[in-house]
């Protein structure tokens, strides 16, 4: 159980204009700029859950892991995981989470992938007996029993990834934290990476939480959503609801010779340009079928094709809306 | 504790493998141990009695200091540590249920004892069979030798207390280079590694004492010399014990502190 209530974070970031006199400036009196990182951001996840987090460039989506974890004390605001606060109690509270940050990497970058799992499982002091069934399990799983014997540091990006999280998952943690598990993937690898969480979700019933920027992540992975925006949540809900809410829109890409496309009020025309047209139809005002007859009418159309919103303008549809 | 004795394992095995840069340091350390001894026989030629020691203990002092160069050497930082504070995979560290200043204790003794282990067996070996009073020579007696192998670990241990000051500066400063060079050349000269400390007019020499670097390579060097003896030995290493449990304490409480308020970077 993860509860958050309230939790603010403030960063001090220190500004200067470009330029030679503004960097002399700058020696005697800096200027700093306090942002606000987290403004009131408060949720509950249940044990169990598939939670994906969202939000653009520095919503504040990476601070809220690091505090969940242990790594940052927030300025104010609570925080109970398990019935521990995270910052307060940080050896007792890790031994149950696992965590792989995307961008950086925990395995030993000289030293062959599974001497660092063995380093790993005396820091978590997981006894040989468990520490070997999850190892065979997860090689099985994420397909990593060749590659182990090989140091981090010659590995693809793909292959190492998925030792590290292995990595995060051999003292068998009650939660995950996920952040941007899948950047710079392969579409083999990043399939590969989704079907292990899923299975790890299933079986074990790990409650995991994700943050990315890959919408495919978001549909094949979670259940729930957590919008982030400007340091709050503004918007906690199923992907279906989301979905539902936002996807009256459909996309018709029209290819055309003769005739000039007139205008309906119930089609907007967002391109058209030599022949090739892209037009939006509300679905609530007028089906696709009457819309098609339409534009056959008034144009000879080569070819036509329709296409619903795609979870990716969703999102950037979702973030219009709550203009961040 | 079995966290730690494994992280050292890990470290120390992979220091183990950079042999190219051991048999380099070697022979640098022959070089500049041939050299320093080339240097101080001149001045022995002109008035050896004007000299706190005797020439043959001089000798000795220096090969023990070329041999466990890699256990004092202040100029030496493992820059993981300064990585991860400054580009934030730190993060990492802070996710496992250890001490990060324990485990950055161990990590940095597990380095510097590999490649001690590397280079002093060669060194100590040429040295001892070089012709008499250039040669490294046995300890000055059997206590010696014993309060040697003590001291030798409390002065290691100083050194990397005191070092763990300068990785958690990086906290504080971003870019720690300047701290480094300033520390490094302060260390490097309080603590004997230019010129040992008997060696410096008597009038300044309880300024060095009652700093912490003379707890450092000095203490030990000077025992296994026999320059320093029975009572005063003794008390050197009661310093030695104060020196580390300070600089230990020091060193924890800026942790704690820096965490506090840690910012990880990069995202």
């Amino acid at each position: 159980m993860i509860e958050l209530r309230h939790i603010q974070k403030t960063f001090r970031v220190s500004r200067r204009s470009a330029g030679l006199s503004q960097a002399v400036k700058s020696l005697f009196r800096r200027e700093y700029e306090t942002v606000n990182a987290l403004q009131d951001v408060s949720f509950t996840i249940r044990d169990g859950e598939m939670v994906g987090y969202i939000g653009p460039n520095g919503a504040g989506k990476s601070s809220t892991i690091k505090i969940m974890s242990g790594v940052l004390t927030p300025d104010g605001g609570e925080c109970t995981i398990n019935g521990r606060v995270p910052w307060k109690e940080r050896t007792a509270h890790v031994r149950e989470i696992g965590v792989v940050f995307g961008q950086r990497s925990q395995l030993w970058w000289d030293v062959p992938v599974i001497d660092s799992f063995e380093l790993i499982r005396d820091i978590y002091r997981v006894d040989s007996q468990a520490y070997h069934k999850t190892l065979s399990r997860l090689t099985e799983l994420l397909q990593i029993g060749e590659i182990v014997k090989t140091p981090a540091r010659q590995l693809s990006l793909g292959q190492r990834m998925r030792c590290e999280i292995a990595a995060s998952l051999l003292h068998n943690p009650k939660i995950l934290f996920l952040d941007e598990p899948t950047i710079g993937l392969d579409a083999v690898s990043k399939l590969a990476v989704r079907d292990f969480i899923r299975a790890i979700n299933r079986e074990n019933g790990t409650t995991v939480i994700l943050t990315t920027h890959d919408m495919q992540d978001i549909e094949a992975l979670t259940e729930r959503i957590l919008l982030i925006g400007k340091g709050r949540i503004l918007l906690d809900g199923s992907l279906s609801d989301l979905k539902a809410r936002n996807s009256s829109h459909k996309t018709l890409t029209v290819a055309y010779e003769g005739g000039v496309l007139p205008s309906w009020e119930e089609i907007t025309v967002k391109e058209n340009k030599e022949g090739r047209a892209v037009l939006s139809v509300d679905t609530r005002t007028l089906s696709i079928s009457e819309a098609i007859s339409r534009i056959s009418a008034a144009v000879g159309v080569k070819d036509i094709s329709v296409t619903g919103e795609s979870i990716d303008e969703l999102v950037v549809s979702l973030y219009q809306e709550f203009a961040i | 504790m079995k966290q730690y004795s494994s992280f050292f394992r890990i470290r120390f095995l992979a220091g183990l493998q950079y042999r190219t840069a051991a048999w380099a340091g070697i022979s640098t350390q022959f070089a500049w141990g041939g050299m320093t001894i080339l240097l101080f026989r001149a001045f022995y030629e002109s008035d050896a009695s004007s000299f706190p020691m005797p020439f043959s203990s001089l000798s000795t002092y220096l090969w023990l200091q070329q041999a466990l160069l890699a256990m004092f050497m202040a100029w030496f930082f493992d820059n993981d540590i300064f990585d991860s504070i400054s580009n934030g995979g730190i993060a990492y560290e802070l996710c496992r249920p250890c001490d990060l200043y324990s485990m950055w204790f161990v990590k940095n003794m597990a380095i510097r004892l590999s490649r001690t282990v590397l280079r002093c067996v060669p060194i100590l070996l040429v040295a001892a069979f070089l012709p008499a009073p250039y040669s490294v020579t046995l300890p000055a007696g059997w206590t010696a030798g014993l309060l040697f192998v003590v001291s030798l670990l409390l002065g290691f241990l100083v050194l990397i207390a005191f070092s763990m000051l300068i990785y958690l500066s990086a906290f504080y400063t971003i870019s720690s280079l300047g701290i480094r060079l300033l520390a490094t050349s302060v260390v490097e000269f309080f603590a004997g590694g230019i010129i040992p400390l008997p060696f410096l007019p008597e009038s300044i020499q309880p300024f060095f004492y009652a700093l912490p670097f003379a707890s450092m390579q000095n203490t030990p060097f000077l025992i296994y010399t026999g320059y320093m003896q029975g009572d005063q030995a003794l008390w050197s290493m009661a310093v030695q014990c104060a020196w580390l449990a300070g600089l230990v304490l020091v060193g924890r409480l800026l942790m704690r502190r820096a965490l506090k308020k840690v910012v990880v970077q990069g995202g």
